[in-house]
């Protein structure tokens, strides 16, 4: 790494299933215009726009970058935009450091976003293979198999997905800018929520949003003369693999294992469940959340449903997991990534509001995409490294 | 506010996709093999691994995979998801089981419709044979297939199946 990079600025929407209030312009505005106000910053400021989405057919509408290119400043400066399926808010916002590592420029603006209810996901992701049936419904339809996997290797308890979406939602009634809220959430109504992809449940899935997340990003000096305390970007990684091949484990893969352990190494953590003070990670369907305690190194293979059952991931536990209620309650597929290394930058700087881990210092903010096969992450600190 | 005042808050814009697809040379013998009732795929000459269908190269070796082999349609459900919500682009309607299939022989498991059983009663581990559509309707598809079923098998060990899931 070269130049420090700092997150001076932080700007969600409110995520909701039908922002009809606003166009995809206006949406990304609202992002901006906070993330603008929190770093005390305006367009003139800003050298470079990276911005990431999910994949065009989400919303039915190609390219949108085209159009979009005045709403985001980005008249006369370098633009970008960066396509790593749901992950993608993550790489984003990691493409965009490296700008300032790299010394190329002292602020750059970062964004991400999703308008789901302009077209339909699962039509999009329900992918019509030539020459096979059209058997794999969604995301679900795929993730599922994985899941029944994943239980049958452990034996974990089968609440455990349970008990995770129902930390997860009561996380999301702290959280202003969230999708879903069910202010009555109990074990109970999860429990006897309908099955949509056997063994996922409907209130263990993810939502489809409109929402938005923006980031401004600043070298040493810009950052130093933030009004708000930045959050120093301690380390980044990413890593990638086919989605099929031979003995490829599909519950715990490679190219996560390998990203964790690439980004522990940079970072100097030894220890992660000790050094990191919290973790924002994706978890679009609740078993993932015990999935990714392994794979991110937190918990030994096996064992990740532990942390669940043991309340280690609970605001309360040892190691908060989805503070902010997570992707379970607000999915802008393209800003769901970036909206995970955000809260990971607002815990450690101390402004996420009611869900606040207290004392926070450290953060893991993690993305996937694909068939669990595309990894971003990134540690950020309050302190300078 | 009349009518006409109203905001325009959104419109429908319907897309529809057509497009060719270029199946390559290892999918091409893979699509023919469909077309005669045969399920082909190749293995790799490094490691041994035999993808069904065939990819043309070894993803683990990086070397191509010129080696055929024919497998039979018996196979083992490694793992399922039921399916219990509708949408437009499924082929059939919910409920029912879709199933990753590791055939005997080959090391790369694929997604198929478990048919000719409860949907709520597909095992991991349960074994199952491919079910041909009529000869003359064979065509170079996987379509060909039309969905597997449970043969009278006693279910294959976890041990046997667990490097594929």
């Amino acid at each position: 790494m070269g130049e420090h990079c700092a997150i001076v600025g932080v700007g969600q929407t409110k995520h909701d299933t039908l922002r009809v209030d606003v166009s995809m312009p206006g949406l990304i505005r609202e992002a901006v215009t906070k993330a603008f106000d929190d770093a005390g910053v305006s367009w003139g400021d800003i050298d470079a726009v990276v911005l990431g989405k999910a994949p065009d057919m989400f919303e039915g509408t190609m390219m949108p970058e085209l159009f979009l290119a005045d709403a985001l400043g980005a008249v006369g400066k370098p633009m970008l935009r960066v396509h790593t399926a749901g992950s993608v808010g993550g790489s984003t916002a990691i493409v965009a450091a490296s700008l300032i590592q790299a010394g190329i420029h002292k602020r750059v603006l970062t964004v991400a976003y999703e308008k789901q209810s302009e077209s339909n996901a699962m039509w999009a992701l329900t992918v019509r293979i030539p020459f096979q049936q059209a058997i794999v419904a969604g995301a679900g339809g795929y993730f599922a198999p994985l899941i029944r996997a994943y239980m049958a290797r452990t034996n974990a308890p089968d609440d455990t997905g349970i008990r995770v979406a129902l930390k997860d939602r009561l996380n999301a009634l702290k959280n202003p800018t969230s999708h879903l809220t069910f202010p009555d959430v109990s074990y109970e109504m999860v429990r006897d929520s309908p099955m949509l992809w056997d063994p996922i449940r409907y209130l263990e899935t993810c939502p489809s949003s409109d929402g938005a997340c923006a980031m401004v990003l600043a070298a040493e000096d810009a950052a130093k003369t933030s009004p708000n305390p930045p959050a120093w970007v301690h380390a980044t990684a990413m890593r990638s693999e086919p989605t099929m091949f031979p003995g490829r484990d599909q519950v715990n893969p490679q190219a996560g294992r390998d990203c964790a352990a690439a980004l522990y190494k940079t970072a100097g953590i030894k220890n992660p469940r000790k050094e990191l003070d919290c973790a924002e990670i994706y978890v679009p369907f609740s078993w993932f959340e015990p999935m990714w305690m392994e794979n991110l190194g937190f918990a030994p293979a096996g064992e990740g449903w532990k942390m669940t059952q043991e309340g280690a991931t609970a605001l309360d536990g040892d190691l908060p997991v989805n503070a902010s209620g997570g992707v379970l309650s607000s999915n802008p597929i393209g800003a769901s990534g970036m909206i995970r290394f955000a809260e990971s930058a607002l815990q450690v700087r101390g402004l996420a509001g009611e869900h606040q881990v207290p004392g926070a210092k450290k953060a893991l903010g993690h993305a996937y995409g694909g068939g669990s096969q595309f990894f971003a992450m990134w540690v950020v600190g309050s302190e300078q490294p | 506010m009349s009518e006409s005042l109203k905001p325009v808050t959104a419109i429908k814009a319907p897309v529809h996709l057509e497009f060719s697809y270029t199946a390559g040379r290892a999918s091409t013998r893979f699509l023919r093999g469909m077309a005669q009732g045969k399920i082909l795929g190749q293995r790799c000459p490094e490691c041994g691994k035999v993808y069904v269908p065939p990819r043309g190269s070894c993803t683990i070796c990086a070397v191509p995979t010129d080696v055929e082999v024919e497998v039979t349609g018996k196979g083992t459900v490694t793992t399922f998801c039921i399916v219990r919500i509708p949408s437009d682009s499924l082929s059939i309607d919910p409920p029912f089981t879709c199933a990753h299939i590791l055939l005997d022989g080959a090391d790369l498991p694929f997604f198929a419709l478990i048919q000719e059983c409860p949907f709520d009663e597909v095992r991991m581990g349960m074994r199952v044979e491919a079910v041909w559509v009529p000869k003359e309707e064979l065509g170079p598809t996987f379509e060909s297939i039309k969905y597997f079923r449970p043969i009278d098998e006693p279910d294959a060990s976890f041990e046997s199946y667990k490097e594929h899931l």
